[in-house]
């Protein structure tokens, strides 16, 4: 019979190093990556082609053809329609997926092993044989005018562009891939198939694939489906849009979009943060954690657990290939909207100068980050994901393996240090979407200034 | 196809159901109590759910709240509450299993000692800014509210929503909080799987040891309760939006009912994804609509089925409604074709084997071995589950419409911008909502 002593908690051990698994790579005559790692134990299959350019390489007055044209790749094939290949997806309980972010572009599809034949074909013929036809392209745009409606009635879409847009000012990161209405409306199809002539290029590309699956079997299929994809025209390099330098100040520090009868706050507070292959990226992390990066973080616990004013409040470091935002974000009750900011700041000002990051806190960060790291290999999509990010980022093929080390080797003076270089309430710019007549004032009297109205550009 | 498990019933009437998985270093806990907004009463509504907050706030021999010890352990771990039940769950490395018990059995079993008022106050509080965030501030966020209230009658325990009323959270007392444990946080009404990095019989050894001498107390009866909608309501919700939007709900089976996977697959059939009827009706070919969804809300007391349409701009809810009434028509002629209830099949198979790839967490294998614990008394309903779906006939489906989706027996609620009742559906009455 075990014992149970409920005067103290049951110690914890250290957790078995993770091992990811191997990754095979390859590539095809045509210059496409291939990469594949075997994750046995359920038929299933992941396939996801990764193109390393995103809504940060839409032009100027373009926002929203990079993800209009990914959007596109599925809405016809050859003599297929969307509603075609959509059935021949559905007919092998499976689903593509496409997500553009600022810095990539990922059509992922999910199978079971047995279909991996034909779910790894339906891709192929999204990718290489897109129809890219003026009547799809009038569909798809008009329905992403419509959700660009939509997103005026929601506060947090509205807050992200808002903050976004006051830290970003003309860098490429200030626009959402979705786009903006004007640019929308002014896009034609040969402006998609231009952009997917200059961006969708097997030589810039990798198919990665996990699950059940050989890395001669993925091979030889990536052959089949992919050997035939050619880039038509020269190529010409053109530089990452992602890394022009963006704003050295925010446009305004207090920015307010009035949002009549809410019933509540959004707020953003941030500033250009990092990339992701700063230096300082472990110590961030793990400072994160301690600043709003999970449940028991201080600003959680000060604006929820201490305070009641909201359902929930957390900071993020968002490092991508350009610097990407750090932003605080919170949805407070009205009435608390100034105590809340006050309270973030606070927090934000103390971490740097009078309370920085303890060594307790920097321990428990550490192991918090460490110990359950094995969870985020468990699906064979999250095995292919953390594959992407190896491929979108650089970074070395032992980096999951060697992060748990790298995260414990960071000191509480490290800790400490980038906290007082890359957080500095002085730099940082607020957003607020809110009932401008209740909150308005309330910013004002409570010495945090007049806000500038805002209107984000949609 | 399975998940293999072993059940044990402890003295004191807690179920504890254990499944090995060693693929990864992790073990999943998740605790199932038998209570949800169901078991609230009229004015006191919200109260399983602002429960469910109190019980992250520390218990009688660890009283510095929940998350601190789990998440310096690397753990994962949530709980959520629904009109059915409320769950918990942590996702731990396999050292920390020991942990995870200690805190859930110290919370089932000592809960109260450690609360207080002002955890009280505060997470009342916090739920009451849940609300704002996710009904009230977000577009079209109380549609349901309004849904559920015409489809289920004032004292029907599915008449209100779980997040609960404001006017009845802010009048829930602290008193409260010692009944409602007392009548549903025990062993008995209780069911707990341990899946994962585990050797069963030493998990066991750890479960008794920690949960054994809680004591039992007496399982809560069963509900019963009955509605029917008899004619077609409409009603109006003026909302902050800029889309009007067309909310169609229709009593449907309880959940693992006859007729429910076919309502499930229906969903999917009529409405989910660029292949589905009304898709390609509404939204590819007419262009009058900007999204389409349908799905079952399967229940333990009643389930209703609900189809949600969003006009393009420039387009009517009526163009909507007919056009959607025209494709349900047109199926019930026709009934579904080969191809689609090939389409359901292969597709209710896929789900079913990504389901198992995961451990823990919402919907992950631990949580599902309770759901069939809870609610069917067998946690091996994982095959027999998959074979409800693999079975279905295209007469099934053309069945279940016809009985169901009846255009006399429905709830048509049309969500407008404020002060624009007019682009509703004719004679619609004015929604209830707070």
């Amino acid at each position: 019979m075990i014992a149970v002593d409920r005067s103290r908690l049951p110690a914890v051990g250290a957790s078995p190093p993770v091992r990811f698994p191997t990754i095979s790579k390859q590539r095809l005559t045509n210059r496409l990556g291939l990469w594949s790692a075997e994750h046995r134990g359920l038929p299933v299959l992941t396939f996801m082609l990764v193109l390393p350019s995103g809504s940060a390489a839409d032009f100027e007055g373009y926002e929203g053809l990079a993800a209009i044209t990914a959007d596109m790749l599925d809405e016809g094939s050859g003599d297929r329609s969307a509603i075609d290949i959509n059935a021949a997806l559905a007919r092998i309980g499976a689903h593509l997926d496409t997500d553009v972010s600022s810095d990539a572009t990922v059509f992922t599809v999910t199978c079971l092993a047995r279909f991996g034949r034909q779910a790894l074909s339906l891709l192929a013929d999204c990718i290489v044989r897109p129809r890219l036809a003026a009547e799809d392209f009038d569909r798809l745009r008009q329905l992403r005018l419509t959700r660009l409606v939509q997103i005026r009635d929601m506060p947090s879409a509205i807050a992200d562009r808002a903050f976004m847009q006051l830290v970003y000012g003309a860098h490429p990161y200030a626009h959402m891939a979705l786009g903006t209405e004007e640019a929308l409306r002014q896009m034609t199809i040969d402006d998609v198939r231009a952009f997917h002539q200059r961006i969708f290029s097997p030589a810039s590309a990798t198919l990665v694939a996990s699950g059940e699956i050989a890395s001669g079997d993925f091979w030889q299929m990536a052959e089949d489906m992919f050997g035939g994809w050619e880039k038509p025209g020269a190529q010409t390099a053109i530089a990452d849009p992602a890394l022009a330098p963006p704003p050295l100040e925010p446009a305004h520090r207090l920015a307010l979009v009035n949002k009549s009868g809410a019933a509540q706050s959004e707020i953003r507070i941030g500033e250009v943060g990092l990339t992701r292959s700063t230096p300082d990226y472990h110590p961030l992390i793990v400072l994160n954690m301690i600043l709003g990066g999970q449940f028991v973080s201080r600003i959680n616990m000060k604006l929820r657990q201490e305070k009641g004013l909201t359902y929930g409040a957390r900071t993020a470091f968002d490092f991508r290939r350009g610097r990407g935002p750090f932003v605080l974000q919170t949805s407070v009750q009205s009435d608390g909207t100034a105590i809340a900011v006050q309270e973030a700041m606070n927090e934000l000002h103390a971490i740097r100068t009078d309370r920085p990051p303890t060594e307790h806190e920097v321990e428990t960060a550490k192991t918090a980050l460490t110990r359950g790291y094995a969870r985020n290999f468990e699906t064979a999509e999250q095995v292919a994901r953390a594959m992407s990010q190896l491929v979108l980022y650089g970074l070395p093929d032992d980096y999951f393996d060697t992060f748990a080390a790298s995260v414990s080797k960071v000191t509480v003076e490290e800790t400490r240090h980038v906290a007082y270089v890359h957080v500095d309430p002085a730099r940082l710019a607020t957003a607020i979407v809110a009932d401008a007549a209740l909150v308005g004032p309330q910013l004002t009297h409570a010495g945090l200034g007049e806000p500038v109205p805002l209107l984000p550009r949609l | 196809m399975n998940i293999p498990f072993t059940q044990h019933t402890l003295d004191n009437g807690l179920r504890v159901i254990l499944h090995e998985d060693h693929r990864l270093p992790m073990v999943a806990v998740n605790v199932w109590y038998h209570v949800g907004s169901k078991n609230e009463h009229p004015g006191r509504t919200g109260f399983a759910h602002l429960f469910e907050h109190l019980m992250f706030e520390g218990s009688e021999h660890y009283d510095k709240g929940f998350f601190h010890p789990l998440q310096e352990a690397g753990a994962s771990l949530n709980g959520s509450t629904n009109p059915d039940r409320t769950n918990y769950w942590e996702v731990v490395p396999t050292s920390a299993l020991e942990l995870a018990l200690w805190m859930e059995s110290d919370r089932m079993g000592y809960l109260l000692p450690a609360l207080t008022t002002q955890k009280f106050e505060n997470q009342r509080d916090v739920v009451l800014n849940e609300r704002r965030q996710n009904y009230e501030n977000r577009p079209y966020g109380l549609a349901t509210a309004a849904i559920t209230a015409a489809l289920f009658p004032p004292e029907h325990p599915y008449h209100w929503l779980t997040i609960g009323e404001t006017a009845d959270l802010k009048a829930a007392t602290f008193e409260d909080v010692r009944a409602f444990f007392q009548t549903y946080y025990h062993p008995a009404n209780a069911s707990l799987v341990v899946a994962g990095d585990i050797e069963p019989g030493d998990a066991l050894d750890r479960v008794r040891a920690y949960f054994g001498d809680i004591p039992a107390g007496p399982k809560p009866g069963a509900i019963d309760a009955a509605a029917s909608v008899d004619s077609e309501i409409r009603l109006v919700l003026e909302d902050r939006v800029e889309l009007p939007r067309l909310y169609l709900a229709w009593h449907s089976p309880a959940m693992f009912t006859p007729g429910d996977a076919e309502m499930d697959l229906v969903s999917d059939l009529i409405a989910n994804g660029k292949v589905s009827r009304l898709y390609r009706a509404l939204v590819y070919e007419q262009r009058i609509a900007s999204e389409v969804m349908a799905f079952q809300n399967s229940r333990e007391l009643a389930g209703f089925w609900q189809l949600v349409a969003t006009a393009a701009p420039g387009h009517t809810l009526n163009e909507l409604d007919e056009a959607i009434n025209a494709e349900i028509g047109r199926f019930l002629d026709e009934g579904p074709t080969a191809d689609e209830v090939e389409r359901g099949r292969a597709q209710a198979e896929a789900q079913f084997v990504y389901r198992l790839q995961t451990l823990g967490g919402f919907g992950g294998k631990s949580d599902q071995l309770n759901a069939y614990s809870v609610f069917l008394n067998d946690p091996g309903f994982f095959e027999a589950d998959l074979a409800r779906y693999e079975r279905v006939t295209a007469l099934d489906l053309h069945s279940v419409v016809v009985e169901h989706l009846r255009r006399d027996k429905r709830v048509a609620l049309s969500v407008v911008p404020k002060g624009k009742a007019g682009l509703a559906l004719a004679e619609s009455a004015l929604a209830v909502v707070s």
